[in-house]
């Protein structure tokens, strides 16, 4: 009976000979020569966007429905990163225009948007929802020449994504009760919103929206990197007919931004950008009464289990932190992979990383754009040469890049430790940190190891390993088997000095409302 | 009925060699492929490419010789020389057409003609007979065999048939290539369609190709995606080169340029060429010839001007 | 110039020919030639519509032929309109499946985003949909205007429901062992509506509206009294994003309909707000046959226009929960 099966087990073993073919034998790379040559053969033309935009010379602040020109009649230039020119003049908000903005906002709340139904709140939402749709080729060609991003991100993934905020948004503002199952939600007042330059329009979106649809009123201060497309953005309010003070848009530098957060008749202050300056507001705001929530930094753990789908996992590890440039607080910018397939992993992201396309971002093949400003590009390079002298081994991607402009090529470094500086601190570019780990519980444990909470990635085909991960990973958003996913209705922010406070969702609502 | 083996699975099992694949992620980095911008000069080469790279296509119960004829002048020269289009890479009957089309391409021609075999497209018949359709079709001239796996034996599990069988069409169908169809239509998952290449290649197969045409869907960006980076592997692990067909559903010229962006940011310039890359289609080969004439003459074209295959 | 040569050669019928020719002979396309100068003072004749059954997203006469008058309540008659028989109500439920499924597919987002367009739609035809109820109903134009505005609200109101259902009616449950644990609605597949009379248009959406965005689609049996208003409103739906079977409006003697509805076996839900005693006995009935889910509405005509009719609740009564276990380990 034994050797019976083992006879079978024997046959079933011995792989099946195939007698010699009369043609000549296929030809065998040897194991060193076995390289994808990614070359010339059939280069892409230039594929220029060609939607004709207006820059205005000179943009003025938004107050009280009106583009008025800022007290102080001082204006700083906005450049296009990618070219290092001068796109326009933008209005130099100071503490007198704050003051003038938040009365317009205070007026526009107790006289109009507080009295308003919500059903009707939400229309103006819908309307400007749909506006923004029928712009939306525009703005993102002017989203791309103020902050460098790709037009294909800006088309593809930034403006829908701006419109879906708006329409999901209008969509509360009439059921607010709803998300407070026991509670009467009532608007905070006067909110003043500080955004960031990385997803310029968007982050306005996701500042504006709840605010409005829970009845409250704005005063936004755009980064000054990139201002232009808030104030396009302005001209739709002014389109949907939008009562007037109820968003005012004060462009500024910090000290602009200073005047609202310390403003006494702000009821909300909202902030994305860097974990340092929302400590300063943090601290600004202590003993206030002002509600706060902080959007901050993060260095997030993007782990790759062996069992992972490997090819989808390279493509998340690409999209985690080369999307955008890696300008994103919950990019997945350490990289976690399991010793067993450290070399397939490194082998895979290395030659995807050859076929990504560095350049102008109104080119519409282009897939990694301009560093958004000088400022920005120094600090990329400092740390990069930072974790070279640490011990870090750099791999680039090879591209040629152009002369004029803020370029910084996909990069990653191999041989990092969890004490090396790009272990530990928010590089904010196109820039990974690989590091391994043995068993699951490992990676847990340094992915956690950090004062940031944003984010994190898991990749693993075992479904029961994902919620075990996620339910244990110390971040407020837990991507599975996918990264930078972004929706409306689901809820962003992070834990830690990520910051506090959830930005879409039910739960983002929370943020704008005062319960009894 | 065969037992299960004794011996520890882990052994021998394909399964353990071979990648899962996430759906979602590989339908979305399939889909980017359709955003490359291909414009002026590199939409023009990249036409005469795809169609130096066409299967033209003809599995008609209906074929006669007389279609036949039409169908290898077209593949031949497609439109007026002053095009200066090439010739299409092959030709793809049924095997009883297969002595009419080397007869009318003739014994050297750049044209190749490809035949189906091995009971196509549902592939439900024995062994035996699947060989002896192969040997016959090479005998008659085909260069090339387009030969469908045993799905019903797959999709049972019995993965060792499926291997052996292609092996066999290999061997029935020296010296000609062969193209290994997965129809991946009926294989449904990505898992399935990446076991299935990695057995075929294994097996022996010159070409893995995603379907028979005559089941929906054919093929996908994203089956063949899939397809691709099972090469990519198979080509790191052994050094050989294994090419890839997608037949099926590929009708308009936009859609064929996403494909050979898909193959030159997937495998890279090595496999940009008819040795490695092969489209099966039809109706195709005029949308393209359409896109050629419209950038040469400036205008939107109507397919009064030009000729059926 | 034509009446005259048509007068020459047909002598015998020319004048009585001439006569009708005068009438119907009228080019106004501004060049005054081809106007008929002898018809400038005679009164226009319009052109009748009968209105069709809405099934599949086309408009259909009834396969039995049938056709009934439509009144205004002081009696005159307002138009014709198709007399849907059992059959065609099989009919809509056969293209009412399938399109269930296609649209149950589609994300919640572009769900929101078709009936935000359905109610872009019906505002541009406000004026046509107030005249429609006023004449039908002998509503005043003001109370008809009314009726009109808050039905385009409140196709914004539910299609601001579709991303947000999920959140406050699913639930991640919290169980003792280490499970992933959670419920989510699924819609039901397809579901019978029958309207009240009054209002004639109010009704239909804020019952149609809560089946259809969780992924429902919905066969509608207008009023018998005043069915002119839904069947204009399938106009407006057909103008629209909204797929063909996802909606679908029948009209009729709706009495006839009862047993075949209660029967159907392809019907997962009926929603009955006609507020006949007759209706709600048969068509709970329908339970028994295959536990087809059952709901009345008993609104007064002035609730219609209240936030009573304006319930998220109501999506409850079309959806199945669906609880999902997964472990949590590794």
């Amino acid at each position: 009976m034994k050797a019976k099966a083992l006879k079978k087990a024997r046959r079933a073993l011995a792989v099946l000979e195939p007698a010699p073919l009369s043609r000549q034998p296929r030809p065998v790379t040897p194991p060193k020569d076995r390289r994808l040559r990614f070359g010339a053969r059939w280069e892409y033309a230039p594929a220029p966007e060609t939607a004709p935009v207006k820059i205005e010379p000179r943009y003025e602040l938004f107050i009280d429905g009106k583009f008025v020109p800022p007290r102080s009649g001082q204006y700083f230039d906005s450049i296009n990163p990618a070219t290092e020119e001068k796109l326009c003049e933008i209005a130099h908000g100071d503490a007198q225009d704050v003051d003038l903005a938040v009365h317009a906002a205070r007026r526009a709340f107790e006289t109009v948007w507080s009295k308003m139904p919500g059903r009707e709140r939400g229309k103006y939402l819908f309307r400007v929802a749909r506006i923004v749709q029928e712009k939306a080729r525009e703005l993102a060609v002017l989203e791309s020449m103020d902050g460098g991003k790709p037009i294909k991100e800006s088309r593809d993934f930034d403006l829908p994504m701006v419109a879906a905020h708006f329409f999901h948004h209008a969509g509360w503002a009439d059921k607010l009760p709803y998300a407070f199952p026991g509670k009467t939600p009532r608007p905070l007042g006067v909110a003043g919103q500080i955004i960031p330059w990385n997803f310029p329009l968007l982050m306005a979106a996701w500042k504006i929206a709840p605010a409005l649809a829970c009845g409250n009123t704005v005063v936004l201060k755009p980064s000054k990197n990139t201002s232009i497309t808030a104030l396009h953005l302005a001209r739709i309010f002014q389109e949907a007919g939008l009562p007037d003070g109820v968003v005012n848009i004060v462009t500024g530098d910090a000290a602009t931004g200073g005047a609202i957060y310390h403003h006494p008749d702000v009821n909300k202050i909202a902030f994305t950008g860097s974990t340092e300056v929302g400590k300063l507001i943090a601290q600004a705001c202590a003993g206030t009464g002002k509600r706060l929530t902080l959007e901050l930094g993060g260095k997030a753990a993007n782990i790759i289990l062996e069992d992972a789908p490997l090819d989808q996992a390279v493509e998340g590890i690409v999209s985690g932190i080369y999307f955008n440039q890696g300008h994103v607080c919950c990019a997945g910018s350490r990289l976690f992979v399991q010793e067993g397939i450290y070399g397939t992993v490194i082998h895979k992201l290395r030659d995807r990383l050859r076929t990504l396309r560095v350049g102008n971002p109104l080119d519409k093949n282009t897939d990694v754009g301009a560093i958004n400003s000088a400022a920005q590009l120094e600090k990329i390079r400092e740390l990069v040469r930072s974790g070279q002298e640490e011990g870090a081994e750099i791999e680039q991607c090879a591209c040629p890049l152009p002369a004029r402009g803020y370029w910084f090529p996909p990069t990653f470094l191999t041989n990092v430790t969890m004490s090396h500086r790009v272990a530990r601190e928010e590089i904010f570019g196109p820039v990974l940190s690989v590091m391994t780990f043995r068993t699951p519980e490992e990676a847990l444990e340094r992915a956690n190891n950090t004062p940031y909470g944003l984010s994190a990635g898991v990749w693993t085909d075992k479904g029961s390993k994902i919620f075990k991960m996620a339910g244990q990973l110390r971040a407020g958003v837990v991507w599975a088997n996918s990264f930078n996913k972004f929706d409306p209705a689901s809820p962003f922010g992070g834990y830690k000095e990520s910051g506090f406070g959830r930005e879409g969702g039910r739960h983002g609502l929370a943020s704008y409302v005062q319960l009894s | 009925m065969q037992q299960t083996l004794t011996a520890p699975p882990r052994l021998h099992s394909i399964r353990d060699r071979v990648s899962t694949v996430d759906q979602v992620t590989v339908e979305e980095r399939a889909a980017a492929f359709t955003q490359r911008s291909i414009k002026t000069t590199a939409k023009l080469a990249g036409l005469k490419m795809a169609v130096s790279m066409l299967d033209l296509t003809s599995l008609e119960g209906k074929d006669t010789p007389g279609r036949i004829a039409y169908l290898c002048r077209k593949a031949l020269q497609p439109i007026e020389p002053k095009y200066d289009v090439p010739s299409c890479a092959a030709v793809c009957v049924y095997p009883n057409l297969v002595r009419c089309a080397r007869g009318f391409l003739g014994a050297r021609s750049p044209v190749k003609v490809a035949s189906v075999a091995t009971g196509f497209p549902s592939g439900q018949f024995p062994l035996r007979t699947k060989l002896e359709e192969t040997r016959r079709a090479v005998g008659d001239g085909a260069d090339e065999v387009d030969m469908v796996i045993d799905r019903g034996a797959f999709l049972a599990g019995d993965y060792r048939k499926v291997f052996d069988e292609i092996a066999a069409v290999k061997q029935a169908s020296d010296p000609a290539h062969l193209k290994v169809i997965l129809e991946t239509g009926e294989l449904v998952t990505y898992d399935n369609v990446r076991l299935a290449s990695q057995i075929a290649m294994e097996a022996g197969a010159d070409f893995i190709k995603t379907s028979t045409g005559k089941v929906q869907p054919a093929a996908t960006l994203a089956v063949t995606l899939v397809m691709l980076e099972a090469i990519r592997d198979y080509f790191f692990a052994t050094g050989l080169r294994v090419g890839m067909k997608p037949a099926g559903g590929i009708r308009t010229a936009k859609q064929s340029l996403a494909y050979l962006v898909m193959v030159k940011e997937t495998l890279g310039d090595d496999w940009l060429t008819p040795d490695l890359f092969r489209i099966g289609a039809s109706t195709l080969l005029n949308d393209i010839l359409m896109q050629i004439v419209k950038i040469a003459d400036g205008h939107y074209q109507s397919t009064d001007y030009f000729p059926l295959s | 110039m034509i009446t005259a040569t048509l007068a020459f050669s047909l002598q015998p019928f020319a004048s009585a020919y001439a006569a009708r020719m005068e009438k119907t002979l009228f080019w106004c396309d501004g060049a005054a030639l081809w106007h008929n100068p002898l018809s400038m003072s005679a009164p226009r004749l319009e052109i009748r519509k009968t209105y069709k059954l809405f099934i599949g997203g086309n408009f259909v006469r009834s396969e039995s032929g049938r056709s009934l008058p439509a009144h205004s309540p002081s009696g005159q008659l307002l138009d014709n309109f198709c007399h849907a028989s059992r059959k065609d109500l099989r009919d809509a439920v056969a293209a009412a499946r399938p399109a269930a499924e296609g649209w149950a597919r589609k994300s919640p987002y572009l769900r929101g985003q078709i009936l935000y367009r359905a109610a872009e739609m019906l505002e541009a035809r406000a004026n046509a949909m107030t005249e429609e109820i006023a004449r039908s109903t002998g509503a005043a134009a003001a109370k008809a205007r009314a009726e009109v505005d808050l039905a385009v609200d409140r196709l914004v109101y539910f299609a601001g429901w579709t991303d947000k259902f999920t959140q406050v009616f699913g639930a991640v449950n919290p169980v003792a062992t280490p499970h992933f644990n959670f419920t989510i609605p699924e819609p039901t597949g397809v579901v019978a509506v029958l309207a009240p009379d009054e209002p004639s248009l109010l009704p239909v959406i804020s019952l149609a509206a809560p089946a259809v965005l969780t992924g429902n689609s919905a066969v509608v049996i207008a009023s018998d009294k005043f069915p002119l208003p839904a069947l204009t409103l399938a106009e407006i739906l057909a103008t629209s994003d909204l797929p063909g079977g996802v909606i679908n409006i029948l009209a009729g003697r709706r009495a006839e309909l009862f047993a075949h509805l209660a029967g159907h076996k392809d019907i997962n839900a009926i929603v009955n707000a006609s507020g006949l005693e007759e209706a709600h006995q048969t068509l709970q009935g329908g339970t028994a046959i295959n536990l087809k889910r059952y709901a009345a509405r008993n609104l007064t005509a002035q609730d219609w226009f209240s936030e009573a009719a304006e319930n998220p609740y109501w999506m409850a009564d079309t959806v199945e929960f669906k609880t999902a276990w997964h472990p949590i380990g590794l």
